[in-house]
């Protein structure tokens, strides 16, 4: 990721599509997990833990959102429904059937990549515009059904409480410990979703997305990849709604209402569509900008608004600026952060000699 | 006549007048889809913006005619700014960044136009009074009334628009085929522009009627989800087909709410016309009146 390389070398596939393109870069892989493991947890606050926590929430989420619109071309606006089709599955299986975690995330996952694949229906017969109103309809239908069936949604506050995750009578219950947990599990969502977009199911979704008759005439059956490009993205969501429900230790449909939706959508947007790397940039970006707002405002906005409108005002500055920034990189650099980050690396491959 | 039937008529009236004003709304969606292409995932926040302008403008003990204009105006302005700024770089680029494009707009209008005009829920007093008007043998409050009125309104008027006037045929050439129309002499450009424009008008007068039924606030913006399932039922270009896929969608709404809120405990209201939506989807994607021509995989 950092080392510099001094032109393309490469003469096979296989060193083309390697996850490694240089020795150097196992070994930067090697230093960043030292780094992450060893010693973020040892130095840093409390506080930024806990944000960084959000951020690996946000990253396997988002990595399922850039599978399904990024690689695979279809637009989808009902992905915080799918994370509260596996936040409410894994809660129901946690306090009525007191299974462990390591049970209910799977369960979660499938659960919403059945429903993600059912929801993705109708993009076998129509796509783009319509696509987006499907899934539109999804979003709304599914929260309605967990808000009006309490069988689903434990009652008239539609959210349950569930216990902190807890291995080997190990339990995860302070950030710091929480900090290892959901650090596995976005490593984890980072490291498939490299191999799998180099594998053939990968190409194949990327062949969808650029042209999908070309892609069906030299033998891809896209209703199947299409279908499994939803099941994965459904499934990235539902386990990121798992871990939205083990580390907040509720599940509520009020935190994945239409608006998650938007904001995953900038993630995927703002970090770059189709690109791993572009999807971490996004996931650190979106959750930092809500909190960098509030400091300047509580710094800032102290002098022009009361206490009582200062939340008001927050909030709709968020959305504001979120807006903002997806019609600012939409049209000035829709390869979003990960295209700055790679002007960068270039502009460094032969620095200082540029000629 | 019994008791049944009355209550049926009663919900058939109310359902047609709301959905009358849904297809006020629908028919600025399908304005700017039928001589742009691009879809306006905002409609519902052009609404709320136009609403919270005329009712900071009546704020400021300004008459109501005088609110009225000046919203007309600022949405013609915020249309052609719009289609400007946002929507002309991205010509020729996929769909789905046009869509998510509108989303963000979407995102900003919720956001900072509260900032703006107000934060606390306001009500839009119009002079028409409390009085439920009697309508056979079921009455319906003044303000639907007069949605459905404005509506249909509208309906005629757009329909003379594009069927006779010059500027509604050239949009119709422009919606048809861009470049041909471009060789006959026709200014692309501008007609994309003046129909954002036109859906500004449609939102101002949306705006004033909705908030003063429902109160301005940022809940206004959420009349604009019922725009998809109007507009899908109707045909997505097709004028007469957001005004009938309305009605069928507010009395969808209104008979689900009144014959099976007692079963489901409530709020079927919300979640009736998604269901029909799918289904039509499923079965005739371009509506009822919608051209033919969809892209199939």
């Amino acid at each position: 990721m950092f080392h510099r390389e001094s032109g393309v070398f490469k003469t096979t596939y296989a060193g083309d599509m390697a996850l490694y393109p240089l020795p150097i870069a196992k070994w930067t892989m090697v230093a960043i997990a030292a780094v992450f493991v060893v010693i973020v947890p040892l130095v840093v606050h409390e506080y930024y833990l806990s944000i960084l926590n959000l951020i690996f929430i946000a990253i396997v989420g988002a990595l399922g959102l850039n599978i399904l619109v990024g690689y695979t071309g279809q637009i989808s606006i009902g992905h915080g429904a799918f994370m509260s089709v596996g936040a409410y599955t894994a809660a129901n299986l946690a306090v009525r059937l007191d299974l462990p975690f390591w049970l209910t995330l799977p369960a979660g996952g499938l659960m919403a990549a059945l429903i993600g694949v059912i929801v993705g229906m109708p993009s076998l017969r129509i796509k783009g515009l319509y696509l987006a109103i499907a899934t539109l309809a999804g979003q709304l239908i599914i929260e309605w059904t967990i808000n009006h069936v309490p069988a689903i949604s434990g009652g008239a506050q539609a959210s349950i409480e569930v216990d902190r995750p807890s291995l080997f009578g190990f339990e995860f219950d302070t950030q710091g410990r929480l900090y290892f947990f959901l650090l596995f599990f976005a490593v984890l969502a980072i490291v498939a979703t490299l191999n799998l977009v180099r594998s053939r199911i990968g190409r194949a979704f990327v062949a969808v997305r650029d042209q999908d008759i070309a892609a069906e005439i030299i033998g891809i059956n896209i209703y199947r990849y299409k279908l499994l490009a939803f099941a994965i993205s459904s499934f990235f969501a539902g386990v990121c709604g798992v871990l939205y429900t083990y580390y907040f230790g509720i599940a509520n449909y009020e935190q994945f209402q239409i608006i998650v939706s938007i904001d995953y959508l900038a993630m995927i947007i703002i970090g770059g569509l189709g690109s791993v790397l572009g999807t971490i940039f996004g996931a650190i970006f979106i959750t930092l900008l809500p909190i960098v707002i509030r400091i300047f405002m509580e710094e800032v906005g102290s002098l022009f608004f009361t206490a009582a409108q200062m939340a008001n005002v927050i909030s709709g500055l968020r959305l504001g600026v979120f807006g903002g920034l997806i019609i600012f990189f939409l049209i000035v650099e829709p390869e979003g952060l990960n295209r700055l980050w790679r002007n960068i690396r270039s502009y460094f491959r032969v620095w200082p000699f540029s000629y | 006549m019994s008791e049944d039937l009355e209550f049926a008529f009663a919900l058939l009236l109310s359902g047609a007048s709301i959905g009358l004003m849904y297809s006020l709304i629908a028919l600025g969606f399908v304005l700017v889809y039928k001589a742009t292409d691009a879809i306006n995932f905002a409609q519902g926040e052009f609404v709320m913006l136009a609403g919270m302008i005329v009712v900071t403008v009546l704020g400021a003990e300004a008459p109501l005619i005088a609110a009225i204009v000046v919203v007309l105006l600022v949405m013609i302005g915020f249309g052609f700014g719009l289609e400007k700024v946002v929507l002309r770089p991205l010509l020729g680029r996929p769909v789905v960044a046009v869509i998510m494009a509108t989303i963000g707009v979407a995102a900003v209008l919720r956001g900072l136009s509260p900032l703006v005009l107000g934060i606390e829920t306001r009500a839009l007093p119009l002079p028409i009074g409390d009085e439920p008007i009697a309508i056979g043998p079921a009455s319906l409050p003044p303000i639907q009334v007069l949605g459905a009125v404005v509506a249909i309104l509208f309906f005629i008027v757009f329909s003379w628009f594009f069927k006779k006037s010059r500027m509604g045929i050239a949009m119709r050439a422009v919606a048809d085929n861009q470049q041909v129309a471009q060789a006959m002499g026709i200014n692309v450009e501008r007609y994309f522009a003046i129909a954002w424009a036109m859906a500004g008008i449609v939102s101002a007068l949306g705006g004033v009627v909705w908030g003063a039924m429902l109160g301005v606030d940022v809940q206004l913006a959420l009349v604009g989800l019922k725009v998809f399932p109007v507009v899908i039922l109707g045909g997505l270009d097709s004028i007469g087909g957001a005004l009938v896929g309305g009605l069928i969608i507010g009395i969808v709404e209104s008979l689900a709410a009144g014959y099976l809120d007692p079963y489901v405990g409530g709020g079927t209201k919300d979640f009736a016309p998604y269901v029909l939506m799918i289904l039509v989807l499923m079965i005739r994607p371009y509506g009822i009146f919608g051209r033919r021509q969809i892209e199939r995989v």
